[in-house]
């Protein structure tokens, strides 16, 4: 029998009384299992649910439907035992802003019962891990938002717990502050094995660092698989070319030497621009296909101009998944998640 | 390995706090939010100091008014007057601070207690016993200012006046995280009502001028406002009066308004999120 599933979620579920009294569904039937020791990212837009789902398992908002238990235990029926278990960093900053960095850690250590000796220890090794040295004496509030994040990671590492949920742990970070942040986390998962559950719609995260990913839309989990399956399987390679002919022979010319190539049945198309006729064709692993590619069209006398590989992102899987850019959405307005939404929508009236 | 390893086993070897018998956990971990919640103070004793600026003003500009009005010289004035100003300094001090409480609701602090195993009733215990400390040494500081102007103070009698008073801060101090709780969604709430409460209950005090003066309605509210019984019982202890009958009604006051506090505030505290 393989390890038992750390998280276990079973058609969960969670809806909030909306503006104008609308039931608004934020996650609709959440049913999944976490294998313990991985890295999951949720990924999806704001509002998809990605929060709520999160705030459900870690027994911050009761369940409307559904079951879900974690280390072992119900979040709805056994909250405290999980609550002893997990460690959360939340899309806000944990730290009080009046409270000083170091008083705020060995509060963080009193709350979860760990002696004082043992607190101290863990406070010196985590403001060692994580470069917070310069900063212990300072009130939080006069810390930058990458230091800041810090402080809540350190926060969050306190219990060291066996799993670790972080909800958008890089969000509002500058590049090279995410970059360092993920540093951190990818190190401490490696010296204490922590299981990581993670949000995001930064998708070179979730492409770059979580073995599984979820893709996760209007509630519904609705592609479940490592990112590079993902993108094979649902968006695959694109590779263009430019050719000195006309359009029409280039097509011709380009899909004789992908079927000699491995990649028959791929189906080129003229793409309009410039003077030279391009063309562009759908493969799977365009990587191997495009050396042969362009060995077969040299034999049979065409000159390649340009030759591009267009690697597809999880953006083109979400796009592919929905008919929606995950990009686009990034940028409207619905910057909130349901919860947050519904509550606002109650403050308003 | 069948079974999910509990934070005690965790991978770094620690003793984690996993599982504790509840009622020493409620008191283990009030002490640990009554820590947390005192630490900014002993960081920064000055900001206590600085939010006594009103009370200050009231005892420069109001006493000596006072004792010019009745005819009373300032010495005795403050006999009177000064216990009025340390039911103030509890009243205000102490009704605002639901605030940092809105404040760490909104920014993510209150939500990571939330996830960590503590006790919910820990969460509000341990604030309201710390509304105790700056309330006590604010008293303290006020009463010394006016003993420079002749006010005195008998001692026995004012440390189990602020002890009292101490009791009274912890039901207030309930009262106003518990509205915090309430008005989380719109903080705008949170200030209305407080204000909206806290000059009434003042004025209805007898805290600033003798209710004997006013009109027999205001008497009649007056007896409905816990605050009154507070200023009377203050009044008598600072002044050595064990005997009167206003310390045990003050002593009345003080638990009745802090068990209904925590009660509220516990409730409260359970559905924060």
């Amino acid at each position: 029998m393989s390890t038992p599933p750390i998280i276990s979620a079973r058609g969960l579920s969670k809806s909030f009384r909306g503006p104008g009294g609308r039931t608004v569904e934020a996650v609709a039937d959440l049913t999944m299992d976490v294998a313990p020791g991985t890295l999951t990212a949720f990924l999806g837009p704001n509002g998809a649910g990605k929060s709520t789902s999160l705030r459900m398992l870690t027994t911050l908002l009761r369940p409307t439907g559904g079951t879900a238990t974690v280390c072992g235990f119900d979040v709805a029926r056994q909250p405290a035992e999980v609550r002893a278990r997990i460690g959360y960093i939340g899309q806000k900053n944990g730290a009080g802003q009046y409270q000083r960095v170091r008083d705020e850690l060995l509060s963080q250590g009193a709350l979860y019962g760990l002696g004082r000796a043992e607190t101290r220890r863990r406070v010196d090794e985590l403001v060692e891990a994580l470069g917070l040295g310069d900063l212990v004496r300072r009130p939080t509030m006069k810390l930058s938002g990458g230091q800041r994040r810090r402080v809540d990671i350190a926060l969050g590492l306190i219990p060291g717990p066996q799993l670790l949920f972080l909800d958008e742990p890089t969000t509002g970070l500058d590049p090279q502050s995410r970059a360092n942040l993920w540093e951190h986390i990818l190190e401490l998962r490696r010296r204490y094995g922590t299981t990581l559950f993670l949000t995001t719609h930064y998708l070179d995260e979730a492409d770059q660092f979580a073995e599984r990913v979820m893709v996760v839309d209007r509630g519904r989990i609705i592609a479940d698989d490592t990112a590079s399956r993902l993108k094979t399987d649902l968006a695959g390679d694109r590779i263009v070319l430019a050719l000195d002919t006309d359009p029409a022979s280039a097509v011709a010319a380009v899909r004789r030497a992908a079927a000699a190539a491995g990649a028959g049945g791929a189906e080129p198309e003229a793409a309009p621009a410039g003077e030279d006729a391009h063309v562009v064709v759908a493969v799977d692993h365009g990587e191997r296909v495009l050396p042969a590619l362009l060995r077969e069209l040299e034999r049979d006398g065409h000159t390649v101009r340009t030759a591009e590989l267009d690697r597809p992102t999880l953006d083109d899987v979400f796009l592919r998944l929905t008919g929606r850019s995950l990009r686009e959405e990034r940028t409207d307005a619905a910057e909130t998640d349901p919860s947050a939404e519904a509550t606002s929508g109650r403050a308003a009236r | 390995m069948t079974t999910v390893p509990t934070a005690r086993e965790s991978p770094d070897g620690s003793t984690g706090g996993a599982e504790r018998a509840r009622p020493a956990g409620i008191l283990h971990d009030s002490v640990s939010v009554f820590v947390r919640e005192l630490r900014p103070v002993i960081r920064d004793p000055f900001s206590l100091v600085f939010s006594l600026m009103q009370p200050l003003m009231f005892l420069a500009f109001f006493g000596p008014l006072l004792g010019g009005m009745t005819g009373l010289p300032l010495d005795q004035a403050f006999q009177w007057f000064v216990p009025g100003i340390v039911v103030m300094i509890a009243l205000f001090g102490t009704a605002m601070t639901g605030s940092n409480l809105l404040f760490e609701i909104q920014s993510g602090a209150h939500e990571r207690m939330l996830v960590a195993p503590v006790s919910r009733s820990a969460l509000m215990v341990g604030r309201a016993c710390k509304e105790m400390v700056p309330l006590v040494l604010q008293a303290l500081v006020i009463s010394g200012v006016a003993a420079f102007f002749g006010f005195r103070p008998s001692l026995a009698g004012m440390a189990v006046g602020l002890a009292i008073l101490a009791v009274f801060g912890v039901g207030l101090g309930a009262l106003s995280y518990a509205l915090a709780i309430v008005s989380r969604n719109r903080d705008w709430m949170f200030w209305t009502v407080q204000q909206g409460l806290l000059f009434p209950l003042m004025l209805l005090s007898g805290m600033l001028l003798p209710l004997e003066a006013g009109p027999r309605w205001m008497q009649v509210l007056s007896r409905f406002n816990p605050l009154t019984y507070m200023v009377d019982a203050e009044r008598a202890l600072f002044n050595g009066q064990f005997g009167d009958p206003a310390v045990a009604a003050g002593a009345v006051a003080a638990v009745v308004l802090a068990a209904l506090g925590l009660t509220v505030g516990i409730r409260a505290m359970r559905n924060s999120i």
